[in-house]
């Protein structure tokens, strides 16, 4: 790629809409996962009886549902994403690369 | 052909004469359903080698099977490569020891797979060929990078297959009777076959098969034992927390990540080090776009998450039935057969018989074999394509980048054997902890900082890379686990057993100071070059295509 079609890509609305959108969701995707197993990992690192808490009269603590949802979680998260990047973002792609399939 | 089956039929004679020799001295039954099991896995995943060994020839095929394989079948792929031995029999053995704690693990090895998708994955497929020293070579000085990139993947690589090779010996210790030593070889010449012959074609396909059946297995064994309990979870752990001596603690985190520096430590190691698993990274170009890669990423969480959740009842229910009167078969002199870390091995034959023993045996001798060639695979492929075509021999021809390849997987196979018989008595889901704190501290800042930082030099990334390989390989030999217990020191000189929260900020300081203070040239070419790399990392225009089989 030349520094003249690099700098074309770089001026089409597209192109940066794409990278508008795509680093500004992948941000607040990746910081709200960061933020949940930090708190988790602090809570083991900090005060890991917090987590032996019963969640009833027998042996079942706060611990394991807390585990799971974040394994949950994370997957669900990994979904949202590539649903939306394989979606609108790829769309934006390939409008991107329209515009310039001739110099590609 | 003929020369495998010679090699085999070698083996298999120095299996069952070794067998004999230990079979006297452990007392135990040559279990014969599983050593049928054994020998079908064997002939199917070398039928499967035969077959691509026809269709491998150009280099493009060795390294990542010529980048036509879909994403499910990547994201199986790499999920057969998390789902290893480490996670499988390390993983379930720490719940059986420690409760809670082993998932623990599950969930820092997990949470790291959303992150590097959000921030890695599509940028490393669209500007990545073979290795993921591709991507920081894109900009910066091909030599010096592929050089230290290369050091980061081998380190990362012996570490971890030292961790399946221990695994390994142990389970076909406690399946054949046979001598820990033998295990580990065998290990490793059938490693080396599949990965000579059938280059990453043939790795991808038996770790795809392998991770079927091993979900099937566990999904199985998870089943058996919570239908003991009216499928109540509760009911399950109430049992386990009446019959482990450590009782209600074993409810709650505590017993391994002791202080709170060793917790982050560990929670950063799990984290950024999936992000720099060079057997890891090398799945995202044997598809054939972006498209793909994130899709297979996908498919590799959800399984791996479900491997997980099974993981943690199995690891329960071992607690219940192997301390049980019925379980004291399992044990020798007080201790479980084999080791702790085959607690999920004695679980499949208390719910299953012999025949689930076998099958769940042979899938976890599958395992071994899948990841530990993958890791071979990534490996060679650093000295041949970062370290021979790109530094050594420029002018290499692909035949002679893949008979390096090959001579280097043979090399790697020996180390891999020598060190798995010098370090067998690791927990191996530690060792695995290592192995993510190095590409965690070399190769991850490398990778991250290029692919964001406009203003990184070849200067900064080789100097803070080494800084941070170094600091964590450090920090790992004066630290309690090589200090102490392997060394016999009294105590040791750093305190903490995982380094990644010193090594990757010294990697990202060292980094960037040297980088901000670069003002040659140079530095200069390679800032301006950002633009150019950053059009294709978002875009994928000019990335390498996807090939038909």
């Amino acid at each position: 790629m030349n520094d003249e079609l690099v700098a074309k890509i770089k001026a089409n609305p597209n192109y940066q809409e794409l990278v508008k959108k795509r680093t500004g969701f992948a941000v607040k995707l990746g910081i709200f996962v960061l933020v949940m197993f930090y708190s988790y990992i602090l809570t083991i690192a900090f005060n890991p009886s917090i987590l032996g808490t019963k969640t009833g009269d027998g042996v079942m603590t706060i611990a394991y549902p807390i585990g799971i949802a974040i394994i949950v979680i994370s997957f669900i998260t990994t979904l949202i994403y590539v649903a939306k990047a394989n979606g609108e973002y790829e769309d934006l792609i390939e409008k991107v690369r329209e515009d310039v399939k001739d110099e590609l | 052909m003929f020369k495998i089956f010679a090699i085999l039929s070698v083996l298999a004679v120095a299996l069952f004469a070794g067998g004999d020799a230990t079979f006297e001295a452990t007392k135990r039954e040559l279990n014969i359903p599983a050593i049928i099991m054994f020998f079908i896995f064997i002939g199917g995943t070398l039928g499967i080698t035969y077959w691509a060994a026809r269709r491998t020839k150009s280099a493009s095929d060795f390294y990542t099977a010529g980048g036509g394989i879909s994403g499910f079948q990547n994201g199986m792929a790499i999920a057969g490569d998390y789902m290893s031995a480490a996670s499988f029999l390390g993983i379930s053995g720490l719940v059986y020891l420690k409760g809670y704690d082993g998932l623990v693990y599950a969930v820092g090895f997990l949470v790291g797979w959303p992150v590097i998708l959000f921030l890695m994955a599509e940028k490393l497929r669209n500007l990545g060929k073979f290795t993921f020293a591709d991507i920081a070579a894109y900009r910066l000085g091909q030599k010096e990078i592929r050089t230290l990139a290369a050091f980061g993947s081998l380190a990362v690589v012996t570490l971890y297959l030292i961790a399946q090779m221990v695994g390994s010996g142990k389970l076909i210790q406690v399946l054949f009777g046979l001598e820990y030593e033998y295990a580990v070889v065998l290990v490793g010449v059938m490693m080396i076959i599949y990965v000579t012959f059938g280059g990453m074609l043939a790795t991808t396909w038996v770790q795809i098969i392998k991770a079927i059946l091993l979900l099937s297995g566990v999904s199985f064994m998870g089943f058996m034992v919570l239908s003991h309990f009216g499928f109540s979870f509760e009911a399950l752990a109430t049992k386990a927390v009446e019959i482990h001596k450590d009782g209600q603690a074993i409810m709650e985190p505590g017993g391994l990540v002791s202080d709170p520096i060793s917790a982050i430590s560990l929670g950063l190691a799990l984290m950024l080090g999936t992000a720099g698993l060079p057997h890891v990274l090398m799945r995202f170009f044997t598809v054939g776009n972006a498209k793909e890669a994130r899709k297979s990423v996908v498919y590799a969480t959800g399984f791996i998450g479900y491997f997980y959740l099974v993981i943690a009842i199995i690891g329960l229910g071992a607690i219940v039935f192997l301390n049980s009167p019925e379980g004291a078969k399992y044990f020798v002199d007080g201790k479980l057969f084999g080791g702790n870390n085959m607690a999920a091995i004695h679980l499949s034959h208390v719910v299953g018989g012999n025949v689930f023993l076998g099958f769940i045996s042979a899938v976890a001798f599958a395992t071994i074999l899948a990841v530990v060639s993958g890791l071979t695979l990534a490996g060679a492929s650093a000295i041949s394509h970062d370290i021979y075509a790109s530094v050594i021999n420029t002018n290499a021809t692909e035949e002679q980048e893949i008979r390096i390849s090959k001579i280097a997987v043979i090399v790697i196979g020996i180390i891999g054997v020598l060190l798995g018989i010098a370090f067998e008595q690791q927990n191996i889901a530690f060792m695995v902890g290592l192995a993510f704190a190095i590409a965690a501290s070399a190769n991850f800042p490398i990778l991250f900082l290029s692919i964001y930082w406009s203003r990184l030099t070849t200067r900064g990334a080789v100097i803070g890379g080494f800084i941070g390989l170094l600091t964590a390989v450090i920090l790992v030999i004066l630290g309690p686990t090589v200090w102490v217990s392997i060394l016999h020191n009294e105590e040791a000189i750093f305190p903490y057993k995982y380094p990644a929260l010193f090594s990757v900020t010294a990697a990202f300081v060292g980094i960037w100071f040297f980088s901000i203070t670069d003002n040659s040239q140079r530095a200069k070419d390679e800032q301006k070059a950002f633009e150019a790399q950053s059009v294709r990392a978002e875009t994928g225009f000019g990335a390498a295509g996807a090939v038909d089989h």
